[in-house]
């Protein structure tokens, strides 16, 4: 197993392990920290991931009589390296797909192939052997630390399920380095959650996160309980130890603004589907997409000359619930531009033909049937 | 002018001791006028707000010093049911989370109507009419058919609608808002915030918005009050604050957040942790944190220094804040 090459959690660079496991060249690897990385294999390739949840009727005799559709048909790879930010509003299913991919939830149609095994097929040792490789940093650093356990116990904890990553007598070490490695005094590991700030915390759970030396974090809102001045302590030291450790972050957040600082590219998602995908530039200053439009104009921004300047778009309604979804464009409800294509026809996502044959930052996969290029995040 | 709060002091005894939550406040709100009261969590934001209210938790909260001018009455000196009679019929308050500020077995058409009984002595009849006019006024889908449902039943959206209908029912001077948007999802946050302007403009209030979003804040607000460790750092109207900040906690706080439209370099991050109120720092609260402290800042409580007409800070080297840009 490819994974028994990496023996080490120490602060070494790991790069030359992890290019020879992915076929790719330890030059471009390297090469990759400073430059766009959405070159060469994809680590992780999500293809057509489907999760319903059962809606259920009666106590004893359980009927089905209808399913949430939480994520429905959504497909991205991600790069070596490189940072997916995945936006979208509360209901959205970016937390679903987090848990997909941690198969945390059984994905209940689609693949996830991590260097071409379908994770989703996977159990028992094969499972937990893919799992060392991809961990998680969740939202609230007051609920996924357990208080009863000092921060020796919650980082180290990870050793025990893996034994072969830290021999018994190093784990103190390495949980020290750690600590260290995140940013925190090494002398605090005898002490419990509370007496850490919301920032700290959030550094455990970062370092808990790195223990086992993975290739993947998928970090949930890592930043959103935390106070603006702490946000941006946390976002620099994810930023340094990808670079670092050559981390691919799948970043899940609701924040626009802290999505397009740390991301190489972007997904935004409405009801389930990705309504549209591209590198930041793409995303943000040139949308295609109607609700990225609308995403976009309402984000206030921090400075009040933009104020008159910026085109604001306001959407009228709510978003519809996902176990009762519209037909055709999932978006058309809300959306200023629909007509009756969008009610019968799904889009796809795909180049919009119309900027395919161009070089325009607009030629990216948007699932509009009427994508048009529209800058709403710019003062005019 | 509506409101003026002077000198403010709030502590609260605790197991650990004397935690000293809003020490000297002062701010002031004319009517029609936005102003936004910006800090993090612990800098004493709320608490100023619920003392204003009047829906401290008292005890553990004791408010030690001050004066709180409504309409030229000090409130803090008026007696408990002469307080209650102002509350929602001349201030209210809208909160973060509408559905724990909502009663969960009462449809929204009682707790709207209750207003307007216990207020204005209303018929039940009447009052389920006003409550109708008020979910249409805040733009409630269908007013009629949903005036007996109950909250968990409306999104987050609607619900925060509901609460705004409620904080605008019997028409008062002056609103609170704290923090009215930060549970919503932004395309239903940029809704809010315009209902929450165009009844403001409409009925001519005072608003007051307590919020940590430097964006919400630039989108809405005429002036803003910077608080840090239960001390405003630095009031200044709008525009100006953006441009040149003249505190070093505000400068560190715009420019520690990323830009939707520009791709950043690394982010100015403000070093350390904001601090314990059980032991604020001697001197200048924010010294620690501060790339500009001198010796003098250990030792001397900045006083709220005079910038120009309408700017204070509270830095005793507010000159070469503003000059280091």
């Amino acid at each position: 197993m490819a994974e028994l090459d990496k023996k080490s959690v120490d602060a070494t660079p790991n790069v030359a392990e992890v290019a020879t496991v992915n076929a790719v060249t330890g030059t471009e690897a390297v090469a990759a920290l400073d430059a766009p990385v959405s070159q060469g294999e994809p680590i992780l390739q999500v293809r057509n991931l489907v999760k319903h949840f059962p809606l259920t009727q009666g106590i004893l005799f359980k009927k089905q009589v209808g399913a949430v559709k939480a994520v429905d048909g959504i497909s991205f790879d991600l790069y070596q390296g490189e940072t997916l930010g995945i936006v979208g509003e509360s209901g959205c299913g970016k937390s679903t797909v987090a848990k997909l991919l941690m198969t945390l939830e059984r994905a209940t149609a689609g693949e996830v192939f991590y260097k071409g095994q379908d994770i989703t097929k996977l159990s028992g040792r094969a499972l937990k052997a893919v799992r060392r490789n991809i961990q998680m940093v969740f939202q609230d650093p007051y609920t996924s630390l357990n208080p009863r356990m000092t921060v020796g116990d919650i980082i180290g904890e990870t050793f025990e399920i893996h034994p072969e990553v830290a021999p018994k007598g190093d784990r103190r070490r390495k949980v020290q380095d750690l600590l260290d490695v995140v940013g925190l005094n090494p002398e605090y590991i005898n002490r419990y959650p509370h007496q850490f700030s919301g920032g700290q915390r959030q550094r455990i759970g970062i370092a808990r996160g790195l223990a086992l030396n993975p290739e993947i974090i998928i970090c949930d809102e890592p930043v959103s309980a935390l106070d603006v001045s702490v946000q941006a302590q946390v976002i620099n030291l994810m930023e340094k130890l990808q670079d670092e450790f050559n981390l691919s972050y799948l970043f899940i957040a609701h924040d626009l603004s802290i999505v397009r600082h740390i991301s190489d590219r972007v997904g935004v998602m409405y009801l389930g589907k990705m309504a549209e995908i591209g590198t930041d530039t793409q995303i943000y200053d040139h949308p295609t997409h109607p609700y990225t439009q609308a995403l976009l104009s309402a984000v206030p921004v921090p400075d009040p000359d933009a104020r008159e300047g910026r085109e604001r778009i306001i959407l009228s309604g709510d978003v519809p619930s996902p176990a009762n979804p519209p037909s055709g464009c999932r978006f058309r409800t809300r959306c200023w531009k629909a007509q009756d294509k969008c009610a019968t026809e799904v889009p796809l996502l795909a180049i919009p033909e119309r900027f395919k044959a161009s070089d325009t930052p607009a030629a990216h996969e948007s699932a509009c049937h009427f994508a048009e290029e529209k800058d709403v995040v710019h003062a005019a | 002018m509506l409101l003026e709060v002077r000198d403010l002091h709030v502590e609260f005894h605790t197991r650990d001791g004397v935690a000293k939550a809003v020490n000297g406040v002062n701010y002031s709100v004319a009517e029609g006028e936005t102003l936004a009261v910006l800090g993090e969590s612990g800098s004493g934001k709320s608490v100023t707000a619920q003392a204003v209210m009047g829906i401290l938790d008292m005890p553990p909260g004791r408010i030690s010093g001050g004066e709180i001018l409504f309409k030229d009455r000090d409130l803090l000196k008026l007696k408990a049911d002469e307080r209650r009679r102002i509350r929602g019929q001349e201030m209210a308050m809208i909160f973060q989370d509408a559905l724990s500020s909502l009663n969960p077995v009462l449809s929204v058409g009682q707790q709207l109507g209750e207003m307007f009984v216990v207020h204005r002595g209303m018929s039940r009849g009447d009052a389920r009419a006003k409550a109708i006019e008020l979910m249409d006024r805040v733009r409630i889908p269908a007013a009629r058919e949903r005036v007996g449902d109950f909250p968990h039943q409306f999104s987050g959206g609607m619900r925060q609608r509901i609460m705004i209908a409620m904080a605008m029912a019997l028409e008062p001077s002056l609103i609170i808002a704290d923090e009215p948007t930060t549970a919503l999802d932004v395309t239903v946050q940029a809704q809010v915030m315009d209902l929450l302007a165009e009844l403001q403009r409409e009925l001519n209030m005072g608003l007051i918005l307590i919020t940590h979003d430097l964006g919400v804040v630039a989108d809405v607000a005429d002036k803003i009050a910077v608080m840090y460790a239960g001390r405003i750092v630095e009031t200044s109207p709008v525009h100006e604050i953006y441009q040149a900040p003249a505190h070093p906690y505000t400068k560190g706080l715009l420019r520690s957040i990323p830009r939707l439209d520009q791709k950043g370099q690394e982010l100015y991050a403000i070093k350390g942790l904001p601090p314990n109120l059980l032991h604020i720092p001697p001197g200048c609260a924010f010294h620690p944190r501060c790339p500009m402290a001198q010796a003098v800042c250990r030792t001397d409580v900045p006083p709220l220094y005079t910038v120009d007409e309408e700017r204070r800070s509270a830095c005793h080297f507010w000159k070469e804040t503003l000059d280091a840009r």
